[in-house]
């Protein structure tokens, strides 16, 4: 239990940090913080006592796998996080070459 | 386990921490990474290697990416005054954050307990996946076989935002 918890706590961490932060580059990076603990909480879900990795043995046909499940599902999630991280940059990019700043709260013409 | 797990995570939260204070930018990212990498001795110690073996790679790609933009832009945080705004947003996001908490603890107690998780799904993948699916890798006869459409439409949303970010990159901006 202390290890969702603490999984949480990184996930809550991710969120203040979006919340607070006035900087674009540190608004991206505390997505992904976000992203990251995620990933943890369900690879820790899968998780199994004594378990061995997913990959069949013939020599050990009755052994105890971990759950192949979320480790499936978090392989694509990490690679579609790449691309969306790098589509963030891009459009961070653009920005910082038309306002010459990083600042949200100078970015008057994206006020909504 | 769960005590070297809590210690990786717990190091990982201070990286996380120092992410988002630190005065340069540069320091910003690299510091991001440590959970990053952080994550890959997780994925290792929960047996999942073909996770810590794309984290690795995405982490570091992420991690040029990001430095390269940084080293293009600007590397200083804007200096900030303590504004008014400051605080009201401090105080909603700590708030939001004690709500969220507690949400998750409450959620925490439907779940099966670390470590003894029910395999309701797996138990048919597993039961003779090698011969069903022709992979000795479980996770890649999941992937690849009985959610192969899932893998599909990810690679679909995966398309759509590189074509995404190579639109963007290309505009050139109306003055």
């Amino acid at each position: 239990m202390v290890v969702y918890l603490l999984c949480f706590i990184l996930f809550l961490v991710g969120l203040y940090g979006v919340v607070t932060r006035r900087n674009l580059v540190k608004i991206v990076i505390s997505l992904s913080i976000m992203e990251f603990s995620v990933f943890l909480f369900l690879a820790l879900i899968g998780y199994v006592h004594d378990g061995v990795v997913p990959i069949v043995d013939p020599a050990n046909p009755d052994a105890r796998y971990v759950d192949p499940l979320p480790q499936a599902m978090v392989l694509t999630a990490i690679v579609i996080g790449l691309a969306t991280t790098a589509m963030l940059m891009s459009v961070i990019i653009r920005i910082y070459r038309k306002y010459k700043t990083l600042d949200i709260r100078e970015i008057k013409n994206l006020r909504g | 386990m769960e005590l070297a797990l809590s210690v990786i995570l717990v190091l990982m939260i201070l990286g996380a921490l120092f992410a988002i204070h630190a005065k340069d930018l540069l320091s910003a990212v690299i510091s991001c990474s440590i959970v990053g990498y952080g994550l890959v001795i997780c994925f290792l110690l929960l047996r999942a290697p073909d996770l810590a073996i794309v984290q690795i790679v995405v982490e570091t790609i992420t991690l040029v990416i990001m430095v390269a933009v940084v080293l293009d832009s600007t590397r200083q945080e804007p200096f900030t005054k303590p504004d008014p705004h400051d605080y009201v947003a401090i105080a909603t996001a700590l708030l939001l954050i004690v709500s969220v908490f507690f949400l998750l603890k409450a959620a925490t107690g439907s779940l099966d307990p670390f470590g003894e998780g029910s395999m309701r799904m797996a138990k048919h993948y597993i039961e003779g996946a090698a011969d069903k699916t022709g992979s000795a890798n479980l996770v890649t006869g999941v992937i690849f076989d009985f959610r192969g459409y899932d893998t599909l439409g990810e690679a679909t949303v995966l398309v759509t935002a590189v074509l995404g970010a190579l639109t963007i990159l290309r505009i050139r901006g109306k003055k």
